[in-house]
């Protein structure tokens, strides 16, 4: 369970709306009054992130009443993944959150070998982190330079895609491509790590602490970032906990949980690292966490680059893996694997699973239902954007267009990930 | 000013005619720069395609923007959306008719002057003229009917008729130290003694933040916020009316530069170089400071904007103009 860091209450009981924690109405005595503005943000607005659609009563610059629409990017990747075989639908689950797409690829990878009972060879398993932890980087970075974009600090945006278009060269050093990588795969990783990787990495994880530091720089010594941000969108700890919140929604609130570290998934039971917990609940604690993530993932990717074992990159699983490219030519049962691979795709044994990772905006869930086919019966994403943004009108009510808009910036929602 | 003028009567149209020319091509190419300036603080490139280092960007967006389809919304009130960019324009480039540029130059028995105009309330001129144009920002965001353009509309009005105040409270200082309100006259008297940017420190300073935010430039830019209300009041414009207003904003911001400089840096006095050149430097080295600032700060918010306007610069620039006011009389 979440460790609730003892403190003074940010606010005193609970502030999240009745009767649904996901309206908020305008209260009855202004309902009458005709000062109310209804005005309709998005889903076609400058800082809406995607298609998020808020319909906001306005009292002046006060927002009173809110209504999220949301929908707008349904694309039905769980209906899709179903019709696809499990080695085709890997692709899927990287496409629903363009920003953390290796986490949610890993995530499905996971539950796929957790249904198949398959032993991942140690060194896919740090790659695996050292990804993840990229990733983590990558989202933040985005993050960051979004928020500051909504705040007015336009230049951010620029600062931090510098440190972003470095990790995705990174990415592209492994798998050809910038996002959406495939990089992992049931068993392994889908190649060998390309000679010359470490070395690049390292060289980013050594300039990565310089540029957080400038991004402090610029952002917390000045004072209209801290007034726009401190006191802003409170949620306190017990509220988070009641609205399912996660990642650096709930570690900002005050609730120390990470499953990094509470549930732990490929090596991070071998790494040392912190879990930054702020608590003060508000857009800037948001912030904090944020950053100081960004200075661990650094320290993660460091001891994995470190850590990192010789070895075989995927496992020997001929059910599962498809075999060397150069025995194709000289063994017929290699050739017949191959075959049943690309075709028809690996079964995988009857059973559910749910299966629980720290994506960069908190518990990415995947569940899925095999049916012993070599499509999954069903698959479910626990998404945290999803969840987060349901938190929007507990910290949005009573404040101003312009709190609206840095609080919806500081859920870190990505809306292909909402709708999905 | 004492001496006597012997200026030719005809000379004003085609000094008014250069200038209004100049203070155009300067704004043509302030956009240039500003995004020039912008993209390296940024870590880009900016506009470089079109001529070389990109030179012949603010004609190509002019053609475009007149080869624009010119709309009108439906439930809009067509004449007020008309006219209200053409008001902001007009006073924009209307105050700087008694902006000087230059000194007298004498060409045999007749003199020049560096400036179209000398009213001796010019100060107050440009006040008055800045006012108005405020009408153009208010009224054409309420005929186009959008609530974001009316929200924008709103902070507008607030921000301006706030932040005027301190501005003008700010040039008070100024005032009573040259005992004039023609500008030509405060220019003039710097070069005798000390430009005013030394004992007017405090001025100064509330004169750039207040100035800042009456142009509507970031970190004060909540009337166009653009993640909050779109594009503010000229969200449903689109074509040349919007060039108008981007046209009126940008000469704002030369014309409280252009202000600044005679108020506080001598006006055109300075060493060597011949007086027009010498404002035109220190012009830009203000709109620079004005650019500087946009890259760097985050947007207040519309609380924030009000309590600094009220509570922080009114205050200091009442405080400024009084203290100013004792020491004259006190040295007299």
């Amino acid at each position: 369970m979440a460790a609730v860091m003892q403190h003074a209450p940010i606010y005193e009981g609970t502030r999240i709306p009745s009767p649904a924690p996901t309206l908020l109405e305008v209260p009855e005595a202004l309902g009458e009054s005709e000062d109310i503005l209804t005005v309709n943000f998005g889903p076609n607005h400058p800082s809406t992130h995607g298609v998020l659609r808020l319909v906001v009563e306005l009292h002046g610059e006060r927002v009173v009443g809110l209504r999220a629409v949301i929908g707008y990017l349904h694309t039905g990747f769980e209906k899709t993944i179903e019709q696809k075989t499990y080695w085709k639908a890997i692709t899927y689950p990287a496409r629903i959150d363009y920003l953390s797409f290796q986490a949610n690829e890993l995530v499905f990878v996971l539950a796929i070998e957790k249904l198949l009972e398959i032993d991942v060879p140690p060194k896919a398993q740090w790659m695996r982190t050292c990804l993840l932890e990229l990733n983590r980087l990558h989202s933040h970075l985005v993050w960051l330079g979004t928020t500051g974009l909504e705040l007015g600090a336009i230049s951010m945006f620029w600062y931090t895609f510098r440190e972003r278009d470095a990790i995705l060269d990174l990415f592209e050093m492994l798998a050809g491509v910038r996002m959406h990588t495939r990089y992992f795969q049931a068993g392994g990783l889908a190649d060998d790590i390309p000679p010359g990787f470490a070395e690049e990495c390292r060289r980013f994880a050594d300039r990565m602490p310089a540029a957080v530091d400038e991004y402090e720089a610029m952002l917390d010594r000045n004072q209209i970032f801290l007034e726009r941000t401190k006191g802003i969108g409170l949620l306190s700890a017990d509220d988070a906990i009641a609205l399912g919140q996660s990642g650096p929604m709930l570690r900002a609130s005050g609730a120390d949980w990470d499953l990094r570290r509470d549930d732990p998934y490929l090596v991070y039971d071998q790494l040392d690292f912190n879990v930054p917990v702020y608590p003060g609940g508000d857009v800037y604690d948001r912030y904090r966490v944020h950053m100081d993530e960004m200075r661990e993932s650094v320290r993660i990717i460091h001891q994995c680059l470190d850590g990192m074992p010789e070895g075989p990159w995927i496992a020997d699983d001929r059910k599962v893996v498809l075999p060397p490219r150069d025995e194709l030519h000289t063994s017929m049962e290699s050739l017949i694997h191959h075959f049943k691979l690309v075709t028809e795709g690996y079964r995988v044994p009857e059973g559910e699973v749910y299966v629980a990772i720290e994506s960069p905006r908190g518990e990415m869930g995947c569940y899925l239902v095999s049916d012993g086919g070599a499509k999954p019966w069903r698959v479910k994403f626990r998404a945290p954007s999803f969840v987060a943004l349901q938190a929007g009108p507990t910290m949005i009510q009573g404040s101003l267009i312009a709190d609206m808009i840095a609080i919806a910036a500081s859920l870190d929602t990505v809306m292909g990930e909402v709708d999905r | 000013m004492s001496q006597t003028i012997n200026q030719p009567w005809w000379i004003d149209l085609p000094k008014a005619f250069l200038i209004v020319n100049l203070v155009l091509l300067l704004f043509a190419y302030l956009t240039w720069t500003e995004r020039k300036l912008l993209a390296r603080m940024q870590l880009r490139y900016g506009p470089n395609r079109v001529g070389p280092f990109g030179l012949l960007q603010p004609i190509a967006d002019l053609v475009k923007l007149i080869r624009k389809e010119s709309f009108l919304p439906l439930t809009g009130v067509d004449l007020l959306i008309v006219m209200a960019p053409v008001v902001a324009g007009f006073t924009a480039l209307a105050s700087f008719s008694v902006i000087p540029w230059g000194p007298i130059w004498t060409i045999g028995d007749y003199h020049i002057t560096g400036w179209v105009t000398d009213v001796s309330i010019g100060v107050i001129l440009i006040f008055a003229l800045g006012s108005l144009g405020i009408y153009g920002f208010i009224v054409g965001g309420w005929a186009s009917d959008s609530k974001y353009s009316l929200l924008g509309s709103m902070r507008t009005c607030a921000q301006m008729v706030s932040y005027e105040v301190s501005l003008a409270l700010a040039v008070l200082g100024v005032v009573i130290m040259s005992g004039s309100l023609s500008l030509v006259d405060i220019a003039v008297k710097q070069q005798e003694t000390i430009w005013f940017a030394g004992p007017q420190f405090v001025g100064l300073l509330v004169f750039f933040v207040a100035g800042v935010a009456e142009t509507n430039r970031p970190p004060f830019d909540l009337p166009e916020a653009e993640s909050e209300l779109v594009a503010g009041y000229h969200t449903e414009y689109g074509g040349m009316r919007w060039g108008l207003f981007q046209t009126a904003e940008y000469i704002n911001m030369i014309t409280l530069s252009g202000l600044m400089v005679t108020l506080f840096f001598g006006g055109w006095g300075g060493p060597g170089l011949p007086g027009p050149l010498w404002f035109l430097i220190k012009l830009a080295a203000v709109i620079f400071a004005f650019m500087w600032i946009r890259a760097t700060l985050p947007r207040l918010r519309y609380d924030q904007l009000m309590r600094f306007g009220w509570k922080v610069l009114l205050p200091v620039a009442t405080l400024n103009a009084l203290v100013t006011a004792i020491i004259v009389v006190a040295v007299d």
